[in-house]
C-alpha cells in the first residue's frame, strides 16, 4: 500500500526532521517570550532577518557557526526593540509585534538589495552537510542543536531559579516584584534571548535547508510556531511533539501528491494544508490550554 | 522606570510628540537613503515630488490611497473593538473573487450588475472575518493567528481558481480571470482622467464609519467593548454579538477594497492584485489613531509614500522597499508617541 511504504521510508522520516527544525527554533523562542508574559508577533519578519543575516555572514566569508551567531544576534536586536516598546513602556503586543515584523521583513529586503544590486539569483553558499553519524545520519548538526535547545529550554524553565522567576513574571508579575526581582529585566531577557531563537530558525532555512536566501521564504512559518505554543500548552516536550507532528503531515503531504491519489487533487489544497492544520490545533487545544495569566499584560510597578 | 498618567497633557504635549515621530521617520529616511549610496536630500525630494510633483502622480496617489482607505477603515473599526483583524488581505482577496464571479457570471442588466457586485463582495469578505471571530467568542481562539493563517489559505484558493475554474480561456495561459464587460465596471469620476468611483465610494464609508461610530449605539457599544470587554459586559452590553457586528462591518470593508481594485482599476483578477494592501491598512489605521476620517488623510500620506518611492527607485536606484520600512518605523515611533503624551516616565 503506497501510504504505508512513505511512513515507512526513510527519507520520510529525515525530511520530518528537516522540516520540524526550524519550527522548533523558532518555536522554542516564542515559548519563552510567552511564558514571560510577551506575545511576540514580530517572529514572522524576525525569521526573515535571521534568514539574511545568517546567510549573508557566512557568504561574506565567515564560518557557517559565525553565520548562525550573526542570525542570533540579529534576533537579539529586534528582540530588544519589541522589548523596549511593550516591556518598560507597556505598548500593544500586537500592533508591536506586527509593526516588527513589516520592519523586520522590509528592512531585510532593502538590505538584500543594497548588499546584492545586480543579481537576478541569489547566490549560493556551502551549507551545513549532514553528519554521517549512526543516528540521524541525514541531519545536519544544526537539527541536533534544535533538539538540544528544546532540552535546555526545559531544563531552564523548569529546573532553575531563573526559569522559575521567567515562569512567575508570566504569572504574576507583582509577586515577582515583591521578592525583589527585576520585572522589566527578566521579560526583557526572556524576549531578546527568545527572538535570537527565532532569528537562528530562520537562519536553518539558509544554512541547512536550503543553501540560498529567496523573498517570502519563511512563509507563514512564524506564525505557525504561534500555533504551536499553544498547541503544545506551553510545555517545551508538547511543543517539541507538536512541530514533529506537524512536520510529519507536511512530509506526508508532499509525498501524497506524488501518488495517485494526490494528483487528482490540487496542488494549492495540499499547500494550504500546514496553516488549515494549525488552524485545527488551535481550535482543538482552545479549550484545554492554559494561558500564562499574565500574557499581553504590561507590568507597571504601583499600578494594579 | 514607571509610567505615570498625566492629568490633562497640554496641546503642545499632546502634538508634539507625534510630530517628533513623523520627524524620526524622516531623519531614519534620510539615513536609509545615504547607506544605499543616495543623497539623502536629493532621495526625499524624489519621493516628494514623485507622489505629488505632477498631475498624473497626484492621480496615481489618489488610485493607490483608494484600496488603502478601505483597508485602514477595516483595520480601524476592528481594532476599535479590540477584534485584532489581520486578515483584511484574505478579506479584500474574496471580495475581488466574489466581484468577478458576479460581474462575469450572473448576467444581470447594466445598472444592477456594479451594485450586486459590491453586495457580493461584502457579503464575501464579511463571512471570512466571521469564522474567525466565532471561533473567539465561542472557543476563545485567539483571532490574530487565525486571521493570519487564512490569509495564506486564501491566497493559495484564489491560485487555485485562477489555475482552474476561474481561468480566462483568452488568458494566453496567464493565471488571470477573465474580464470584467464594460457595463460591469465603475466609471471613472472626470472623464478622461485616470481616477475610478472606487475613490468615490472610499470617502463614503469613511464618513459613514464615522457616523456610526460617532452617533449609534452600536459605535457606542463597540468603543466600550474595545475600552474594556468585562465592564461592558457587565453594564449589560452583548459583548459578543457587538463583536460580531464589528467583523460584518470589517470584514465587508476590507472585501471592498477587491471589489474597488477589479472593478475600478484592474478589470480582472490576478493572484498579485494587492501587493499587501491588508497588512498596510494596519499602519494607515494607527497612524490615523483608529479615526475613519483620519483613515482617508493617512491613506493618502501612506499611498504617497509608495508612489513615491517607486518613482524614486527607478531615478535614484534607492530600493522602494524603503517605503515599507519608513511605513513600519512610523507606526512603532507612533505608537510611543501616543503614549509618551498621555504617560511621563518615572523613576523607581
Amino acid at each position: 500500500m503506497e501510504l504505508i511504504d512513505i511512513l515507512l521510508s526513510a527519507t520520510f522520516w529525515a525530511a520530518v526532521l528537516r522540516i520540524a527544525s526550524p519550527l522548533i527554533f523558532a518555536t522554542m523562542g516564542e515559548l519563552i517570550c510567552e511564558r514571560a508574559g510577551v506575545l511576540n508577533l514580530g517572529i514572522e519578519g524576525i525569521m526573515v532577518a535571521g534568514a539574511f543575516a545568517g546567510w549573508i555572514a557566512v557568504y561574506a566569508g565567515l564560518p557557517l557557526w559565525a553565520g548562525v551567531g550573526c542570525a542570533f544576534l540579529t534576533g537579539v536586536m529586534f528582540g530588544l526593540i519589541h522589548g523596549t516598546l511593550t516591556v518598560p513602556f507597556g505598548l500593544s503586543q500586537h500592533v508591536v509585534g506586527i509593526g516588527l515584523t513589516l520592519l523586520a521583513t522590509s528592512a531585510t529586503y532593502f538590505a538584500y538589495r543594497v548588499a546584492l544590486p545586480e543579481v537576478s539569483s541569489p547566490p549560493r553558499i556551502e551549507a551545513f552537510q549532514p553528519t554521517g553519524w549512526p543516528i540521524l545520519g541525514s541531519q545536519t548538526v544544526l537539527t541536533w542543536a534544535a533538539l538540544a535547545t528544546v532540552a535546555i529550554t526545559a531544563w531552564v524553565l523548569f529546573r532553575t531559579p531563573l526559569g522559575l522567576a521567567l515562569r512567575a513574571v508570566g504569572e504574576n508579575p507583582a509577586a515577582v516584584e515583591a521578592q525583589g526581582l527585576p520585572v522589566h529585566g527578566l521579560r526583557m531577557g526572556a524576549v531578546a534571548v527568545g527572538s535570537g531563537l527565532m532569528a537562528v530558525g530562520g537562519s536553518f532555512l539558509t544554512l541547512s535547508a536550503f543553501n540560498s536566501f529567496f523573498f517570502d521564504m519563511v512563509n507563514g512559518r512564524g506564525w505557525i510556531c504561534i500555533a504551536l505554543v499553544v498547541f503544545g500548552a506551553w510545555m517545551p516536550g508538547r511543543a517539541l511533539l507538536g512541530a514533529l507532528l506537524f512536520a510529519g503531515f507536511d512530509a506526508f503531504q508532499v509525498r501524497l501528491q506524488q501518488t495517485a491519489i494526490g494528483a487528482g487533487l490540487p496542488y494549492q489544497l495540499f499547500l494550504a494544508m500546514p496553516y488549515l492544520l494549525s488552524i485545527l490545533a488551535l481550535i482543538l487545544m482552545s479549550r484545554r490550554a492554559e494561558v500564562p495569566a499574565a500574557l499581553m499584560t504590561p507590568y507597571n510597578k504601583g499600578e494594579r | 522606570m514607571r509610567l505615570e498618567p498625566v492629568e490633562a497633557p497640554t496641546l503642545a504635549r499632546r502634538l508634539g510628540y507625534p510630530a517628533a515621530a513623523l520627524a524620526a521617520t524622516v531623519v531614519v529616511a534620510a539615513l536609509l537613503a545615504a547607506v544605499a549610496g543616495g543623497n539623502p536630500a536629493a532621495v526625499l525630494g524624489q519621493i516628494v515630488d514623485g507622489a505629488v510633483g505632477t498631475k498624473f502622480a497626484r492621480l496615481e496617489t489618489l488610485n493607490r490611497a483608494t484600496p488603502l482607505i478601505f483597508t485602514g477603515l477595516a483595520v480601524a473599526v476592528a481594532f476599535r473593538a479590540k477584534l485584532w483583524n489581520i486578515g483584511a488581505e484574505a478579506q479584500l482577496y474574496l471580495g475581488a473573487v466574489a466581484t468577478v464571479l458576479i460581474g462575469t457570471q450572473s448576467g444581470l442588466p447594466g445598472p444592477l450588475v456594479i451594485p450586486a457586485m459590491a453586495a457580493g463582495a461584502v457579503i464575501a469578505g464579511a463571512a471570512m472575518l466571521l469564522g474567525p471571530t466565532l471561533l473567539k467568542t465561542k472557543l476563545g481562539v485567539d483571532e490574530v493567528v487565525t486571521t493570519l493563517l487564512l490569509n495564506f489559505v486564501v491566497l493559495l484558493f484564489v491560485g487555485y481558481l485562477l489555475e482552474g475554474p476561474m481561468k480566462d480561456p483568452m488568458g494566453m495561459g496567464w493565471p488571470k480571470s477573465p474580464s470584467l464587460p464594460k457595463e460591469a465596471r465603475l466609471p471613472r469620476i472626470v472623464e478622461g482622467l485616470r481616477l475610478h468611483w472606487g475613490f468615490g465610494l472610499a470617502l463614503i464609508c469613511a464618513l459613514g464609519v464615522w457616523l456610526v461610530q460617532a452617533k449609534t449605539t452600536l459605535g457606542f457599544e463597540m468603543r466600550a467593548v474595545g475600552l474594556n470587554a468585562r465592564a461592558a459586559r457587565f453594564a449589560g452590553m452583548p459583548v459578543n454579538a457587538v463583536l460580531a457586528k464589528t467583523a460584518l462591518i470589517s470584514g465587508g470593508l476590507a472585501a471592498l477594497a477587491g471589489f474597488s481594485e477589479v472593478a475600478g482599476l484592474k478589470g480582472n483578477l490576478t493572484a498579485d492584485i494587492s501587493p499587501g494592501f491588508g497588512y498596510t491598512g494596519i499602519v494607515v489605521a494607527m497612524l490615523a489613531l483608529l479615526n475613519p476620517l483620519g483613515v482617508v488623510v493617512s491613506a493618502l500620506f501612506v499611498a504617497g509614500i509608495f508612489v513615491g518611492a517607486d518613482s524614486m527607485s527607478r531615478s535614484a536606484g534607492v530600493p522602494s522597499y524603503i517605503a515599507d520600512i519608513l511605513l513600519a518605523t512610523a507606526l512603532l515611533f507612533m505608537v510611543l508617541a501616543l503614549m509618551l503624551s498621555r504617560f511621563r516616565v518615572v523613576r523607581g
